[in-house]
């Protein structure tokens, strides 16, 4: 809760020359996507203390997880981050798989990497829009909504929804990946090659855009440990932490692919790696479309699922970072436990002491590049 | 015939010309503006109302009329009121000066340049003094910044121009037009034997305009991403109708004056056909490519920091505009000195 106390400046001593002002950015601020709110206290332009406050829509998906059985959680994850649905309902769907220690086809599981991936370059293409769109830049979220599009209509042929998809199951698919899909995917990696090329020349490499992000919010590898930063905000401070790679989860360990580090810890970093992410994303694809072999695509489950007591952990890597779910079992149909691990929340953290001392625009540039969602903050 | 030539009437005719010149080119450069960035965007943009969205702009202003002109409690509320009037003036005034053909003038003055520089500077006080009256924190910062913004984009702007004026010797502008007749060789822009920097002058000139008329990639004012409407955040209705169409008949000010100044005005670019209705052609042709010029900068490029912003006038624009005022004046001195000594 906000308290009256933090509404009111910080006292400057008599000094008018110090005087700072409480600026309410938000909770239906432009730039903030979605309902964040951040009280920031300004020395006019330069932000003295920025204080996220979260919370307005928070759903009680953790509470929700302990009044129904495994199966109807299932489409909740979906919902907590909107725009990487893929891989939260892979989490909870690997935990309670490893908690029942239910056997997954290979062929399920070379079909989640690849819908994975897509998924990972659909949320990739919305943050890259919407970081152009703080940054001033209106027409390159036309472009990414373009290719995301693509994307969308691939994956709702296949399991019918366009945002919140429930496509893995227990055990797991809801059903099996089609030829149309295969040869769809294959054609929109030919045709995603050449527009990331042409993104790069036109936006990455525009001088406006560079001088923009080279050198603003710089987030230091021992900030985002103490804070817990994973995904390409870690990766952009040159730690190569890779939840594919370091907990190795489904088909991971038998693809290639590189993990995108950049040393320099500013918000330029983070966008090259996020902008090198798709380009490995789409390499896992091609490979995972070659390897994919044929056969069932669920695996035996039973008819009523009651998990073994016991406490279970299952993390991906989301686009946004680690994904974790925890579910305790009291061996009862119900959880007794479901504990959600979200990367946005931990990203968000460290803005109150990154931001310090920063002007504006930048910080809500930095802000851009730490590519938050907020329902996935307030869950 | 003789009873429009009297001065009176003169002036009404050209008052309400003006006025409808500016009120159309504002409603439709909306239309432009939002077509072309549907182009560029690969969309379709407004196609609706009317033919192929012609319409449109109407549909706007009958929709922006139509709303409540809210004051909010605690505004200056005269200032309030008062400051979209004053942002719309000062165009309205500078297109009086404007040569639109050899023949068609509002009011032809000797000190021409002088009087549209004047009342264009009048601009930065109207947003300023909305942004104030508004009586939020969003606009005030919206302000100050367009106020160092425009005193800094100033000066390079009028460094430029005082080159041109050692050039041409004249602040009557149709006096400067009529010196770049005979094909677009003579241009101010290519007036490269007058000075080898005349065309660098002409790009600081052009984007001292864009900075002057707060437009991407220099809009501080409105910075939506950052300060969600800025100086016009509280604006509702037609008093935000009017700053916006403000913003655009300042980009036809502006690009005007660019036109006059540097693109030979109403001169035909190859020597012929340059008087009277011709000559109107030729200025129109030319001021829409400069404004379309503005439109395609601004669906393309991302906003500017605000410091990186200041930095490009205070720290390249000046220095390289007052090379070129020092270069102009020794280039023009050369002649005289040569024949003092020889």
């Amino acid at each position: 809760m906000i308290a009256q106390k933090d509404l009111i400046p910080v006292d400057n001593g008599g000094d008018p020359t110090k005087e700072t002002f409480v600026l309410n950015l938000g909770p239906q601020h432009p730039a903030a996507h979605g309902v964040l709110r951040v009280l920031l206290t300004m020395d006019g332009e330069w932000i003295q203390r920025a204080e996220p406050v979260i919370g307005y829509i928070h759903r009680m998906h953790e509470k929700m997880g302990e009044n129904r059985t495994w199966a109807k959680f299932l489409p909740n994850t979906s919902r907590i981050d909107y725009l990487s649905a893929m891989h939260y309902t892979h989490a909870f769907v690997g935990a309670v798989e490893r908690a029942a220690k239910i056997e997954v086809p290979v062929r399920a599981e070379y079909a989640r990497v690849i819908t994975s991936e897509l998924n990972r370059i659909s949320s990739h293409m919305v943050w890259w829009g919407a970081l152009l769109l703080d940054l001033g830049g209106f027409t390159p979220i036309l472009y990414a909504f373009d290719d995301r599009e693509k994307i969308l209509d691939l994956l709702e042929a296949l399991c019918g929804a366009r945002l919140t998809y429930c496509y893995y199951r227990f055990g797991g698919l809801y059903n099996d990946v089609d030829d149309a899909f295969l040869k769809g995917t294959r054609d929109f990696v030919a045709h995603m090659k050449p527009r990331l090329k042409m993104y790069r020349e036109l936006v990455t490499d525009n001088i406006i855009l560079r001088k923009r992000l080279t050198g603003i919010g710089p987030l230091s590898a021992d900030l985002c440990r103490r804070y817990g930063a994973t995904g390409p905000v870690i990766r952009g401070a040159g730690v190569a932490y890779d939840v594919r790679r370091a907990e190795p989860y489904s088909v991971y360990p038998k693809l290639e692919f590189k993990i995108p580090t950049y040393p320099e810890a500013d918000s330029m970093a983070r966008y090259l790696v996020r902008m090198d992410e798709m380009e490995q994303s789409l390499f896992i694809i091609e490979q995972a479309l070659d390897q994919i072999p044929t056969g069932p695509f669920i695996g035996k489950v039973p008819r009523v699922l009651k998990l073994p007591v016991g406490d279970t952990c299952y993390a991906v890597e989301a686009a946004r970072g680690r994904f974790m779910v925890r579910i305790v079992s009291d061996g009862k149909e119900i959880p007794y436990r479901v504990k959600l691990r979200t990367p946005s929340f931990s990203n968000l953290s460290l803005y109150e002491e990154a931001s310090k001392g920063m002007i504006l625009p930048d910080a809500l540039a930095m802000m851009g590049s730490l590519d938050l969602v907020i329902p996935d903050i307030d869950r | 015939m003789n009873f429009l030539q009297t001065e009176p009437i003169r002036i009404l005719l050209y008052l309400v010309g003006i006025c409808a010149f500016v009120g159309a080119n504002a409603a439709y450069l909306v239309l432009a503006e939002r077509k072309g960035a549907g182009r560029i965007q690969r969309r379709p943009g407004p196609n609706e109302a009317g033919f192929g969205g012609l319409l449109q702009p109407l549909a706007d202003g009958i929709k922006l009329l139509a709303k409540q002109v809210m004051v909010p409690p605690g505004t200056d509320a005269l200032l309030f009121r008062a400051a979209p009037l004053l942002v719309m003036a000062p165009p309205l005034m500078c297109l009086a000066m404007i040569p639109f053909s050899d023949s068609i003038t509002a009011r032809s003055l000797n000190v021409g340049l002088l009087f549209v520089f004047s009342f264009g500077s009048i601009n930065v006080m109207a947003l300023m003094l909305g942004g104030w009256a508004s009586r939020n924190k969003f606009a005030i910062i919206s302000s100050a910044r367009v106020v160092s913004q425009n005193v800094a984009y100033e000066i390079p702007m009028l460094l430029v121009v005082i080159t041109l004026l050692m050039v041409t010797g004249t602040m009557d502008l149709n006096e400067i037009i009529q010196q770049q007749g005979g094909g677009f060789w003579k241009w101010n822009l290519f007036k490269v034997w007058v000075n080898p920097l005349m065309p660098v002058t002409f790009v600081i000139f052009f984007i001292c305009m864009l900075a002057e008329t707060n437009r991407a990639p220099f809009d501080m004012a409105e910075a939506e991403s950052e300060l969600v409407a800025g100086a016009f955040t509280e604006y509702g209705g037609m008093g935000f109708g009017v700053f916006f169409m403000a913003e655009y008949a300042n980009i036809v000010v502006g690009c005007s004056l660019a036109t006059v100044l540097f693109l030979g005005g109403w001169q035909s670019p190859i020597g012929v056909l340059s008087g009277g209705l011709w000559g109107a052609g030729w200025f129109l042709l030319k001021l829409y490519a400069l404004i379309f010029t503005v439109i395609w900068i601004r669906w393309t490029f991302p906003r500017t920091q605000f410091y990186s912003l200041l930095n490009l006038s205070w720290k390249i624009l000046i220095p390289i505009s007052l090379f070129t005022l020092l270069l102009t004046g020794a280039m023009m001195k050369l002649p005289v000195v040569y024949n003092h000594f020889f």
